[in-house]
């Protein structure tokens, strides 16, 4: 599996879009450090839109780069290796590469700009940390969908999809159905529903960081107990490792089912 | 050389008679006072080993000198003009029977006691120092600790409770008292005190033009500080931090609420500062670090709130009820979950030339003030008033979508609270 | 060597293998036909593992490779489409593929026979599709198992490189090697191939050598023989 987790990775370091998103984080990182002008700021506003792109990034690359390296894959079949270690090496091949794009990306202007003597480095390691689990866990998402479809329309469109849903509709359809069943008691159902979208998670990290005030003003008892506790962070921490790995072993499971 | 050396004999022997009368001077003087006032010592040895005896025997203006050791006495009536001064910090040790020191004269000094086992009661409010109707006390360097009510002034003028340590162990609200407690008092100076653990840290009530400055108030059950019907009292440099809520202003006039901190006030219905039924107040320079509400206010009018802080609160402003000819000028809004949270469609408030940390608009005539006014209530705060679990959706994009909208639209949230001159930098 | 039994797949509705039943244990080379659709590529790519049968099992050296990979290590393949990851160079590909296959890989020799040292350092997406199909047949080739399978192996190639892959079959084959070969091309097949397996709707409807084939068919070449067999099938 390393093997072909090592050239998986060298072929996707020598990728033009490697580089694409390394430039477009880079950029990203100057801009709002230029911006703000304080790095607090910037780290706040990165957080909101880190959740969001990571996934559209994860899904659109990871669907983009296993139809791409479909032949490649097919070349490996034929050769003595197990299957699994094959998508699983090309799918750490791919998370790896794009962690990378984004830790270097978001971190070399944050270090130029004085991060190590910020307040806010517990904040960007924070901010790090999810995008990386979001990287993991969409990338596993995106070769799921493609392993699943063989046109590659489809699979892009599905792709697409699936970010869309996790990033905009599950939340309006979340606080949809708070709204409407106001009456009941609603902290278990609520606490329960972020942990079916990864996105949710992660925001629930950062709520955790950044508005610890505001969570903590509220009755319920569950609540006070996930949020004022460590239990939250560990639930969440936890559902996100559960998310990268059960998408992992069904890509395991119909990797060993399919033809090629 | 023999005449010059002579000269020099002369003159030093003149000035040793010089110096001698003035010591003879001093000691003279010296006698005269101690005359008039006397010092009576008591010690677990001396002729004299209780602070009541001492009391008993000591004439007005004499100063009782308490060494250092323990002393089990309770009900302690101090009934004429005595200065009570520790060496060491002597323990008093009420032994839970009740009341300790009772001051029902004027000019009393107590200053440097070490006051231990206040008796809880659940019908008299038993104090470890009480006031009662004197003038010009000076109560100062005071430990209190294991108590019901620490400092308990009632109807009680023109004195000083200065640079005491109050450190409670109160569990419930029901049976633990104040750590300092003001009780129609005019012209009371606050300064300098530490209190911990208590109900209400500080607690006044139909108390007038009282000072309230420097003191450290904090992990206190209720509040920090609590103002009840009382007016034009000031509060400056105080720090609130950790209390059940930091400061609450109830049903007073005229307060003015300077240069203090309000840290970590964190809960279900914490806030840094209550405002309920307050009128004509001054709300200038102080700092609100994350509380769940940086200031509640509820039927409140004419309040100047400037150059405030309000750092990463849960909510920094949060507005119920009618509350009428406020002013927010000046302050800086920073990295809050919501800035201001209104409960109505209806303001009469001004906001102009703050600073919101998100402000997303731009300054292209370089004045300073953004080009675009920002509006500080979002959608979003009024969804969460309305249905509290939805909070988990903060910073969603969905939310941020819907909130968007009702920025360019409004329809749930006030028109007109915008601020029409959002300052581009930080006002320092 | 290979034996399969009763071999069934199908691609949803598309039934592409009905029970192939096909046993080779001499050495030479098998060359294995059919029209198009036949089940020729499904079969190849069953015994590669790469299809999954619905049912039935293929064994190699008698056991069954059902959900094993090692027994790959016997076989060279060449694939029909050659596309390689795009970014890699020639000489990288080699590398990694004997990195993969953990081998030496005689790769020197078949570099200078199809006169490749100078694209070593060109990136595979820049190469034409004949040079491509070279790389190809050299990362087949350059190792040396037991069973070499040839999907098509002389699409795109100019006749100087076709004549060295002749030679270079001829030469496994004389190293007492069991080769596997599809092809469309008539003349390449009759020269080459030893035995001929026709697949027809699924099953395997002949299999023997060309004699035997022109004897059943009672025709007088090849390639009437052949095409004798697909009419059959439209019959």
């Amino acid at each position: 599996m390393f093997k072909i987790l090592k050239y998986s990775f060298f072929d996707l370091v020598r990728s033009r879009w490697s580089y694409v998103y390394l430039f477009f984080y880079l950029a990203l990182g100057f801009v709002l450090l230029f911006l703000n002008n304080d790095l607090s700021k910037a780290v706040i506003t990165l957080m909101n839109v880190i959740i969001i792109l990571v996934p559209l990034i994860g899904t659109i690359f990871g669907v983009m780069y296993y139809y791409d390296s479909k032949e490649f894959t097919e070349l490996l079949l034929a050769q003595p290796i197990k299957r699994a270690d094959i998508f699983l090496g090309q799918y750490l091949g791919v998370a790896i590469s794009l962690s990378l794009s984004l830790l270097i990306g978001l971190g070399l202007p944050f270090i130029l700009y004085g991060l190590f003597q910020s307040t806010a480095i517990w904040d960007f390691v924070l901010l790090l940390v999810t995008g990386t689990f979001l990287t993991l866990i969409f990338t596993a998402l995106a070769f799921n969908i493609a392993l699943y479809n063989e046109n590659k329309i489809k699979g892009f469109s599905y792709a697409i999809l699936l970010w869309l849903f996790m990033a905009v509709i599950y939340d309006g359809l979340f606080l949809m159905s708070l709204i409407l069943l106001e009456e009941y008691p609603l902290d278990t159902f609520s606490i329960g529903a972020t942990l079916f979208n990864p996105i949710d998670l992660s925001r629930i990290l950062i709520l955790l960081k950044l508005d610890i005030s505001a969570l903590l003003g509220y009755t319920g008892a569950v609540f006070q107990k996930f949020f004022g506790t460590g239990l939250g962070f560990s639930m969440a921490l936890s559902a996100l490792v559960l998310w990268v790995v059960l998408p992992l072993l069904n890509i395991y499971r119909k990797s060993r089912k399919k033809d090629f | 050389m023999e005449r010059i050396e002579d000269i020099f004999k002369q003159l030093s022997t003149a000035l040793r008679i010089a110096f001698l009368y003035k010591i003879v001077f001093f000691i003279a003087c010296f006698s005269i006072t101690t005359g008039w006032a006397k010092t009576i010592t008591v010690c677990n040895t001396c002729e004299i080993t209780s602070l009541k005896k001492a009391i008993a025997v000591a004439e007005a203006e004499d100063t009782i000198f308490v060494k250092e050791g323990t002393y089990n006495e309770f009900n302690i009536i101090v009934d004429k003009p005595l200065t009570i001064k520790g060496e060491n910090f002597p323990v008093i040790d009420g032994e839970d029977q009740g009341e300790i020191i009772r001051i029902t004269s004027d000019n009393v000094t107590i200053d440097g006691l070490f006051i231990i086992n206040v008796g809880t009661s659940y019908t008299s409010d038993h104090a470890a120092i009480r006031v009662v109707k004197s003038e010009n006390f000076l109560i100062q360097n005071v430990v209190l600790e294991k108590l019901f009510f620490g400092i308990y002034l009632e109807k009680s003028n023109n004195g000083k409770v200065y640079h005491n340590k109050i450190i409670g162990d109160a569990q419930d609200e029901y049976n633990s008292g104040n750590g300092i407690q003001l009780w129609y008092c005019k012209n009371v100076v606050v300064n300098r005190n530490i209190v911990q653990k208590t109900r209400d840290g500080i607690y006044l009530e139909f108390s007038d033009n009282i000072t309230i400055d420097n003191n450290i108030s904090t992990e206190n059950l209720r509040y920090g500080l609590h103002f009840m019907f009382s007016n034009d009292d000031v509060y400056t440099n105080n720090t609130f931090e950790n209390n059940g809520a930091g400061v609450a202003v109830m049903f007073s006039k005229r307060i003015k609420m300077l240069n203090n901190t309000f840290h970590k006030n964190w809960g279900t219905a914490a806030f840094g500062l209550l405002l309920k039924e307050i009128n004509d107040a001054e709300i200038s320079g102080n700092t609100f670090e994350e509380n769940t509400v940086g200031i509640n206010i509820e039927g409140s009018n004419r309040i100047t709130y400037t150059r405030n802080n309000f750092i990463r609160n849960g909510y920094a402003v949060k507005v119920l009820g009618a509350c009428y000819t406020n002013v927010f000028k000046h302050n800086n809004f920073l990295y809050n979950s919501f800035d201001v949270s209104y409960n109505s469609r209806i303001n009469d408030n001004v906001f102009v030339n703050n600073y919101w940390s998100s402000y997303t608009g731009y300054d292209l005539d370089r004045d300073g003030i953004g080009d675009i006014p920002y509006r500080p209530v979002k959608l979003f705060s009024y969804i969460v008033n309305r249905t509290p679990e939805t909070i988990i959706l903060m910073r969603s994009l969905f939310i941020d979508i819907i909130d968007f909208s009702e920025k360019v639209s409004p329809v749930f949230t006030p028109d007109n609270l915008v601020d029409e001159n959002p300052q581009m930098k930080k006002i320092e | 060597m290979i034996h399969i039994e009763n071999l069934y797949k199908s691609f949803g509705k598309n039934k592409v293998l009905e029970g192939i039943d096909l046993s080779i244990s001499e050495k030479g080379i098998f060359a294995i036909l059919g029209p198009n659709g036949s089940g020729k590529t499904t079969l190849i790519k069953s015994i590669l593992g790469m299809v999954i049968p619905d049912n039935g099992t293929i064994s190699i050296n008698g056991n069954s490779i059902k959900n094993k990979w090692n027994y790959r290590n016997e076989i060279d393949y060449l694939p029909q489409i050659a596309n390689f990851p795009a970014n890699l160079t020639v000489q990288e590909l080699i590398k990694m593929i004997k990195d993969l296959r953990n081998l030496r890989g005689e790769d020197q020799q078949l570099i200078d026979l199809f006169k490749l040292s100078p694209f070593l350092n060109k990136k595979l997406s820049n190469l034409s599709g004949g040079t491509k199909q070279k790389v190809n047949l050299l990362l087949t080739l350059m190792f040396d198992s037991p069973l070499i399978i040839l999907d098509e192996p002389t699409t795109g190639l100019d006749p100087i490189a076709l004549l060295h892959l002749k030679k270079l079959i001829l030469q496994e084959k004389a190293k007492g090697k069991t080769i596997l070969i599809t092809s469309h091309i008539m003349s390449f097949v009759e020269e080459m191939a030893d035995q001929i397996v026709f697949l027809l709707e699924g099953k395997v409807y002949f299999k023997g050598d060309i004699t035997a084939l022109l004897t059943q068919t009672d025709e007088p070449n090849f390639e009437h023989a052949i095409a004798n067999l697909l009419t059959k099938q439209n019959v």
